[in-house]
């Protein structure tokens, strides 16, 4: 497991039902893209957060494969429909098989 | 330099190589177009893509990508070592068929997107991004 990650997330604590709420993520990840090479020479191998997913109570938003162009620390804005009171859950999927989750309430006034 | 016939042909080739070569660079990505879309036509336009226009830091180049209607929207680098940057598959609870990141490019570069609407049928939009300082390491 890498070092240090730590996934921060941004999402409004109420909204009203059906509304468009605007969520941002960030994930402190070195994704290491396989292309840069170490004091000798020796090229550092690939070492990236591959997949990126948010669901609410269970139903997708949103699904994201990740490249190793996908910069250091890993940011994604997008917007999500909020039906109801509940949460959302927000999973990262690591190339060494580590999966980093954070989840965030909500609730529908 | 005079318009001799000697200087044309001269001309002429530079401009074969000039422009030949990044088309053998572009050969890896347009595969990569054509396993997404299955070989289908794309429409130029029903995909939005903003890129600055000019990236000081090739380490981290904001991006948004924005279509309605689409479920899928895959991103390409074509100058990159590896052209694919991210595909975005929108669920049913997505709001709006935008999203934005961080990418890196390694030079200056046509950054392509590609979306795969609902009903089956392709948009693409292309924007060239100037960057000032590559972002792959050396």
């Amino acid at each position: 497991m890498a070092k240090g990650v730590r996934p921060r997330v941004k999402v409004p604590k109420t909204a009203s039902a059906g509304e468009a709420i605007t969520i941002k993520t960030l994930i402190s990840h070195k994704m290491e893209s396989g292309q840069r090479k170490d004091s000798d020479g020796n090229k550092i191998p690939r070492s990236i957060i591959n997949r990126f997913t948010c669901d609410f109570n269970g139903e997708n938003v949103i699904d994201v494969t990740l490249e190793p162009a996908i910069s250091t620390n890993p940011f994604f804005e997008f917007e999500a429909t909020v039906p109801e009171t509940g949460e959302f859950q927000f999973t990262w999927y690591d190339d060494d098989g580590s999966v980093y989750e954070t989840s965030k309430k909500i609730s529908v006034e | 330099m005079e318009l001799t016939r000697r200087n044309v042909m001269i001309m002429g080739t530079g401009a074969m190589v000039a422009f030949g070569l990044p088309m053998a660079a572009n050969a890896a990505g347009e595969d990569l177009i054509e396993a997404f879309t299955g070989g289908a036509e794309m429409a130029e336009s029903g995909v939005t893509l903003t890129a600055p226009e000019i990236a000081e830091n090739g380490n981290t180049v904001p991006i948004e990508v924005d279509a309605d209607g689409a479920s899928e929207i895959m991103v390409l680098a074509l100058g990159n070592p590896t052209p694919p940057v991210a595909t975005f598959k929108f669920g049913p609870l997505a709001a709006s068929h935008t999203a934005s990141t961080r990418i890196r490019l390694a030079g200056t570069q046509d950054v392509v997107a590609i979306a795969k609407m609902k009903d089956g049928s392709f948009a693409k939009a292309t924007k060239t991004v100037k960057v000032t300082i590559g972002g792959c390491g050396g």
